[in-house]
């Protein structure tokens, strides 16, 4: 009898097994925004995958007949001042956009994560120099350092790459040496010192795994950032070379037929929104399934 | 509490220096001979190696690279920001002819933004769920999410060219005509605005939702004291850190803006020299704006460290 009981409490004691994928499922989707930013970021990726065969023209090719036409069954967004269809101009851009905001937001948390962590476990001078340079680095407001950059790098999409990538990396370096600063006081980092666990091993076993949901969630965030700077650029007229189709060149390109022509400065921003809102969206919805303490923070 | 300021000045004060080693050493490493550009930008001028030292000579840059270094910091603190290359007007005269117009333009857009900010994002969390919270929320979202120029250029669409109910560009100072600058000062203000205020108003809701949870919330209620009171002393104090936080960002934020909207409404302020004179490698220019921002934004860091130790006194100590 009392041994039955005994069992029975120290069961009740045993927590419920949580299936931590379909806890994060659950979560993830419970908010239809979050499922409606997963979709625009799938529809972008397709659309830049094949944009060749989605696109009805040669983005481009000057129509010299056919320039500046309003929005027809023909041109269903209309045409430029050379005649290139908005339509197909924008989809192309979708692959500028995407491209950049990937690569600059992958390398930039490369770069930065390991300077972070190396600056946050290994302490001392290395931390001093880390996070002095993240300190100078981030008085300057990103798009004025991209600016800056690109301007010493000359045009060309590799150089705003890079331009982007400076600006954006300090976020990650501060990020990932706070995070590192909290989790190295864990005991199991002390236990594992304790076996003889090398330092590369800790970083990589233990501080990696621990702070790669937060990571995570801000890599999405920082995807929206990356797109908005990067129009921004491109709509000051540096860095990506004129032929390429780039948003926010487009939209300052429409400018000057803004009174006649408002789709062409209208489409390609809206696009912007759209892919911005989604990547933001998607960051909040991981926030909240991923880790929920950073509610607020970001 | 002094002197936990006085550390954290002596912090921004090295920051500072760094700030200005790298500003300098970024501009010396630019490719393109600005001397070069001079020349061609001169053209009635005989192209010769002689004429090309002495201009070198001139502008002081034969001089070994530490030694330019100081001279320029020295020069700094007389007020002499060098001259410029394409001009050869002394930069500080169009540097300081300027400042005031982008700072009537962008404080005007902090102040307003967290005027609006703040309370917006603390009415959202006590009306949790309502549908005032759910248009304010949606709102900020899409205040993140809205490029600033594309904005822009809307607006300028909207009300400049359609409505006719503004004028689409320029800038006249408010001691002039103050109707006028208002005017002209409405859509810019609201591109540069548009992003901090979102991202206050997200932030106030979300940490003072966070605060009204605690248990002294609770305790406050049971007491019996006014709605106002719990709001206002009680949780916003609480919820401050990470609002001045963010205000603190916004100063870096609104400037970067201003590079853009500058640009776009035709206001002559520092942004747009910084992105013309980037263009034309005027560097002495790119030089002293460069560390007119940084600054800006250094002093604002400094004050947000202050507000930090004033708020919570835990972090004085820290």
């Amino acid at each position: 009898m009392s041994e039955k009981l005994a069992e029975n409490i120290g069961s009740r004691e045993i927590a419920p097994k949580v299936n931590e994928f379909k806890r994060f499922r659950r979560v993830f989707l419970s908010r239809g925004l979050v499922v409606f930013g997963m979709v625009v970021i799938l529809i972008f990726i397709i659309i830049a995958i094949f944009a060749p065969v989605l696109s009805p023209y040669d983005p481009y090719l000057p129509d010299l007949k056919d320039r500046l036409s309003q929005p027809s069954p023909k041109h269903l967004l209309g045409t430029d001042s050379v005649g290139r269809d908005t339509l197909s101009r924008i989809i192309h851009g979708t692959r500028t956009s995407l491209m950049i905001g990937l690569i600059v937001v992958g390398v930039a948390a490369v770069i930065g994560m390991t300077l972070g962590m190396v600056a946050g476990y290994l302490g001392g001078w290395l931390h001093t120099i880390i996070m002095r340079s993240v300190d100078v680095l981030m008085t300057f407001p990103m798009i004025l350092l991209a600016l800056v950059i690109a301007a010493m790098l000359g045009e060309g999409i590799r150089n705003v790459i890079i331009a982007l990538t400076v600006g954006l990396m300090p976020v990650y370096t501060r990020l990932m040496c706070g995070q590192v600063l909290a989790l190295k006081e864990n005991e199991y980092i002390l236990a594992e010192r304790a076996i003889g666990a090398s330092n590369l091993r800790i970083m990589i076993r233990h501080l990696i795994p621990n702070a790669l949901p937060t990571l995570i969630v801000v890599m999405t965030m920082m995807l929206g950032t990356t797109v908005l700077a990067e129009a921004g650029l491109s709509f000051l007229g540096i860095g990506i070379e004129p032929p390429t189709p780039a948003w926010g060149s487009m939209v300052n390109d429409g400018r000057e037929y803004l009174l006649t022509h408002p789709i062409l400065s209208f489409a390609p921003g809206l696009a912007i929104m759209l892919l911005v809102f989604a990547f933001n969206m998607v960051g909040d919805g991981l926030r909240d399934a991923l880790d929920p303490r950073l509610r607020g923070l970001l | 509490m002094l002197s936990f300021i006085i550390r954290r000045i002596m912090l921004a004060v090295i920051i500072l220096i760094l700030a200005t080693l790298l500003v300098f050493f970024a501009m010396r490493f630019l490719p393109g001979d600005p001397i070069l550009m001079l020349v061609t930008a001169n053209q009635q001028q005989e192209f010769n190696e002689e004429y090309l030292l002495e201009l070198k000579h001139q502008h002081g840059l034969d001089k070994p690279i530490l030694v330019q270094y100081f001279n320029w910091v020295g020069d700094i603190f007389r007020g002499d920001f060098g001259i410029s290359i394409l001009t050869e007007r002394p930069v500080s005269d169009e540097i300081f002819r300027r400042l005031p117009i982008s700072i009537h333009v962008a404080g005007l857009a902090f102040v307003i933004g967290h005027l609006i900010g703040i309370p917006a994002g603390v009415i959202c969390a006590i009306r949790r769920g309502k549908w005032l919270d759910t248009v304010i929320t949606t709102l900020a979202n899409i205040g993140i999410t809205v490029p600033n120029f594309w904005l822009g250029v809307i607006l300028m669409y909207i009300f400049g060219l359609y409505l006719k109910w503004l004028p689409i560009m320029g800038y006249t100072s408010p001691f002039e005509d103050f109707w006028m600058s208002t005017k002209q000062l409405i859509m810019p203000v609201i591109c540069l605005l548009i992003f901090p205020l979102a991202g206050v108003t997200r932030q106030a809701r979300s940490s003072m939702l966070d605060v009204l949870h605690q248990d002294y919330i609770r305790t406050a209620w049971s007491k019996g004291l006014r709605e106002r009171v719990i709001v206002i002393k009680h949780a916003l104090k609480n919820g401050l850190i990470p609002i001045v936080t963010l205000a603190g960002m916004a100063v870096a934020t609104i400037i970067g803006g201003g590079v853009i909207i500058e640009t776009v409404f035709n206001i002559p302020g520092l942004g747009r020299l910084a992105v013309s004179s980037v263009i034309s490698q005027d560097y002495p220019y790119v030089q002293a704006i460069s560390l007119f921002v940084a600054v800006a934004v250094i002093f604002a860091n400094l004050i947000v460290d202050v507000a930090y130790g004033w708020i919570d006194p835990r972090i004085r100590y820290g």
